[in-house]
């Protein structure tokens, strides 16, 4: 906590120091959360196109064209490239993590403010590498987001899989580093720079949820970034990390001795932790506003802190449930199973907890808190369809079939979505000084809800029935056929749940400029961030550094004066 | 608003959870030895996360309705929470998921910890963009050897697969382009894959296993039905992923003697 004596640096001036080579942690948290913004549209666009393609493959669209099935697949690979990286592991934490950490805990700026810009500016070359990748000859890849060698690592193997799949490799290589770099930040930012009375155990979930997943990136970016480089060496330099012998077209590959299932374990390694990078800022944001709006502390603050920890930390041993099909031994398939089996347990926990919070409370119904309320919701629905998927007995009817995108989209694709908008609708008050329409919010949020559950429930039918994942076209297998209705449904009820998102867009720029004037602490919310000036000075408290006495979930204290106790308010004693 | 609320995600789950049960859309019937253990468990799984399914979003639905605020003073109750339901719930949720998992368990290890019995059928299943061979080793019972330097896939059947003629196990070697296999037998399939990684399902058999270029994994399943059920490549194997399906033929077992002669006797 000596090192924010240490720390201050001056306001900058000129236009580009200010707002573009920043090295404020809120204008780097907004330059993340536009970035994600930005990306969220690309991907959501890709989406759209694929749902089209499959219910009219042969439809010509202004622009793009006619969509062919190779093309259908690089839809598919920068749709689910974009979002998991530029979209779900940058907004939650570059954004909001980025500009709210240092807030909450009471903390001038980040630890080291030149890498938080070095770590934006690299993300944003990343981003613009990954969509270079569409303009290259051959265009974007069509190995899917998980890139398995053999198809990403041989240039031959299909279309998109040349300049395209390098410069694909390359963009989530720098994101990487980008990302390596953000988590040191935010680690040591958590550890070094909490205000006097900010203990650990008084930090808003949100700060845990930031801080946890900052581990799990430090730990598991490492690991794809070592990879990705492998990949590029088996494409390039003649190397055989991924490449058995083997033949491409019938023509010999050149390689020999490597192992296609190394790339997977490297890969989910990786990625089973990177689902929890999405999510957990999410849990961190519900706990937040759920909290709030119930006008209740927290149900089991501490439980919910050492559920977090357990996700965390069970997460890196479960890499394996990816691969119970993939020619992996069946005896490790049992230990993954129990596993992840065991992280259901934090999770029912949170969940739990996050009932109790509702319970007795007295409800606030705001645009974050309907969105917070969704999240639960879709945290459930997304979460129970876990345990099937964790079986390997199970997997073998259900892998690679539409069950796994059923189950992940609405666990880490919606449910982290459903955090982030929570936290728009929320922090956007003392990110901008003005409050967003309370009307458009909530028709965005009937049309997300309703619409999520209208796209991603009936694709576990589809799951179940055995229809494969990533199929282009659904008239070649004869039992796919009947399924085509389902699919047909799916893809209008993704229009309109699109549509619904354009008034969250508008709403969003609209209450930028014309937005009511939104007061300090417009919530009567307990955290350091609405203790200080609506937006907040340079230095976050105008030179004064706070000082906390409370935990941070007071609410409905018996005996306050208020229903509501900030933490730099003198320590409560509840009167019962 | 909470009464909206309510009524929406009640709504939601009642018909979630309404086409599960009416099984509108369903796991096809099971047509292998192994499906009645796979389905069971996949029963129970449904069963009790469907319970836990109905009660979190009607518990949800129910306390965001009743505890709205509804605009009278007093303030919500104050709780940091309570120790002894922490206790409870996560004791239970581990009994839970354990214990679902061990159940399921023992019909993961009879599916794959052991190899398969003598004299079952053997195939070898090998995928390559974008088809799927079947090769049966013959009268000599020994598959011949192949060579990647040989694969020629616009040869088809013996020139896909790259077999060496030089060697005398291939001679009786035959490579089809439909998996014809004989019920209520033990079939061994030895997967391969020559170029990137496929997948080999055939729902109806709840059967799935990878295909992985420098591997060949030896697995097994009993058909207890005849009839045709097809395969569909469960693994992005590239652009024409969606058009790689086959048949697995499923015969009586003089139908497949009678097949499998007539092809040996196409090739001498």
């Amino acid at each position: 906590m000596v090192a924010q004596e240490l720390h201050g640096h001056a306001a900058p001036q000129g236009f580009i120091r200010k707002y573009v080579f920043s090295l404020d942690h809120k204008i780097i948290g907004l330059q993340y959360y536009f970035l994600a913004l930005s990306a969220v549209f690309v991907g959501m666009f890709l989406s759209l196109l694929m749902r089209i393609h499959l219910i009219w493959p042969t439809a010509s669209l202004p622009i793009v064209g006619q969509i062919n099935p190779e093309t259908y697949l690089t839809l598919l690979t920068m749709h689910g490239t974009i979002m998991v990286f530029f979209v779900l592991t940058t907004a939650p934490q570059g954004g909001f993590g980025n500009y709210f950490l240092p807030i909450q805990i009471g903390a001038p700026d980040m630890a080291f403010p030149v890498l938080n810009m070095l770590s934006f500016w690299t993300t944003f070359l990343a981003y613009m590498v990954m969509l270079s990748a569409f303009f290259v000859t051959g265009g974007a890849p069509l190995h899917g987001w998980t890139g398995y060698a053999p198809l990403s690592a041989l240039k031959s193997s299909g279309p998109g899989e040349g300049l395209g799949a390098d410069l694909w490799i390359i963009s989530i290589g720098v994101f990487c580093i980008a990302s390596l770099m953000g988590a040191l930040n935010f680690i040591t930012t958590t550890l070094d720079m909490r205000a006097r009375g900010m203990t650990l155990m008084r930090m808003p979930l949100t700060c845990w949820s930031w801080f946890i997943t900052a581990i799990l990136g430090l730990l598991a970016f490492g690991v794809l970034l070592s990879a990705g480089i492998l990949l590029l060496m088996d494409r390039n330099m003649g190397t055989s990390f991924f490449l058995p012998l083997g033949t491409i077209n019938g023509q010999l590959t050149g390689h020999k001795g490597g192992s296609p299932l190394l790339w997977q374990h490297l890969f989910w390694f990786f990625g089973h932790p990177e689902v929890y990078i999405a999510i957990l800022p999410g849990m961190g944001v519900a706990s937040q506003v759920l909290s709030t709006f119930s006008r209740k502390p927290i149900f089991g603050y501490r439980a919910m802190v050492y559920a977090m920890l357990a996700i965390g930390l069970l997460g890196f041993m479960v890499w394996g449930h990816h691969m119970f099909m993939s020619g992996m031994s069946p005896y490790t398939a049992f230990a993954f199973s129990i596993m992840t089996m065991a992280i259901g347990v934090p999770s029912a926990i949170k969940t739990f907890n996050w009932l109790g919070t509702l319970w007795g409370g007295r409800i606030r119904f705001t645009a974050p808190m309907l969105f917070a309320i969704g999240f639960v919701s879709l945290f459930v629905s997304g979460g129970l369809s876990g345990p099937f998927l964790a079986q390997p007995v199970l997997d073998i009817q259900l892998h690679d079939t539409y069950f796994v995108p059923a189950h992940f989209h609405l666990i880490m694709g919606v449910a982290a979505i459903f955090g982030i908008f929570a936290a728009t609708y929320y922090w956007f008050p003392k990110m901008f000084g003005r409050m967003m329409n309370e009307s458009l919010a909530r028709w965005h949020f009937w049309f997300s809800f309703v619409g999520t559950y209208a796209i991603f429930m009936p694709m576990h039918y589809l799951g179940m029935a055995g229809h494969p994942r990533r199929y282009s076209q659904l008239t070649e297998v004869a039992y796919l056929r009947p399924l085509i209705p389902l699919q047909r449904f799916i893809t209008f009820a993704a229009f309109i749940t699109i549509a619904g998102q354009l008034i969250f867009l508008f709403n969003l720029f609209w209450s930028m400029r014309k937005g009511k004037k939104a007061s300090d602490n417009p919530w009567e919310a307990t955290t350091l961030e609405w203790t200080t000036a609506t937006p907040p000075p340079h230095d976050n408290f105008g030179g004064v550094t706070p000082v906390v006495h409370n935990g941070p979930y007071e609410y409905s204290v018996p005996g306050a004066p208020r229903d509501y106790v900030m933490q730099t308010d003198p320590a409560v004693v509840a009167v019962h | 608003m909470g009464l909206v609320l309510l009524c929406v995600i009640w709504l939601i789950t009642i018909a979630s959870t309404y086409f599960f049960v009416a099984k509108t859309w369903w796991l096809p019937h099971g047509v292998s030895a192994a499906a009645a253990g796979i389905d069971h468990q996949f029963a129970i799984t449904f069963v009790i996360m469907g319970v836990v399914f109905v009660a979190a979003q009607m518990t949800l639905g129910y306390l965001v309705w009743k505890y709205r605020a509804n605009g009278s003073s007093g303030r919500a109750g104050y709780s940091h929470g309570n120790t002894k339901l922490e206790i409870i719930w996560t004791t239970l949720t581990v009994i839970l998921f354990i214990g679902l998992n061990l159940i399921g368990s023992p019909i993961w290890a009879a599916e794959r910890f052991r190899p398969a019995v003598d004299g079952a059928t053997r195939v070898e299943v090998t995928g390559m963009q974008f088809a799927w061979y079947f090769r049966y080793p013959g009268p000599d019972g020994r598959f011949g050897a192949t060579r990647p330097e040989l694969e020629d896939a616009s040869a088809g059947g013996e020139g896909a697969l790259g077999l060496d003629a030089k060697d005398p196990f291939s001679k009786d070697d035959v490579i089809t382009g439909v998996m014809e296999v004989p019920v209520n037998r033990e079939v061994e399939v030895i997967l391969r894959a020559h170029d990137v990684i496929h997948s080999f399902f055939v729902p109806s058999l709840r059967f799935k296993q990878d295909a992985v270029p420098g591997l060949a994994i030896h697995m097994h399943f009993t058909p207890v039905e005849t009839g045709d059920y097809e395969i569909a490549c469960a693994e992005l194997c590239g652009l024409g992923h969606y058009k790689m399906h086959g048949i697995v033929k499923v015969v009586s077992q003089s139908e497949f003697d009678q097949w499998l002669a007539a092809r040996e006797a196409d090739k001498q």
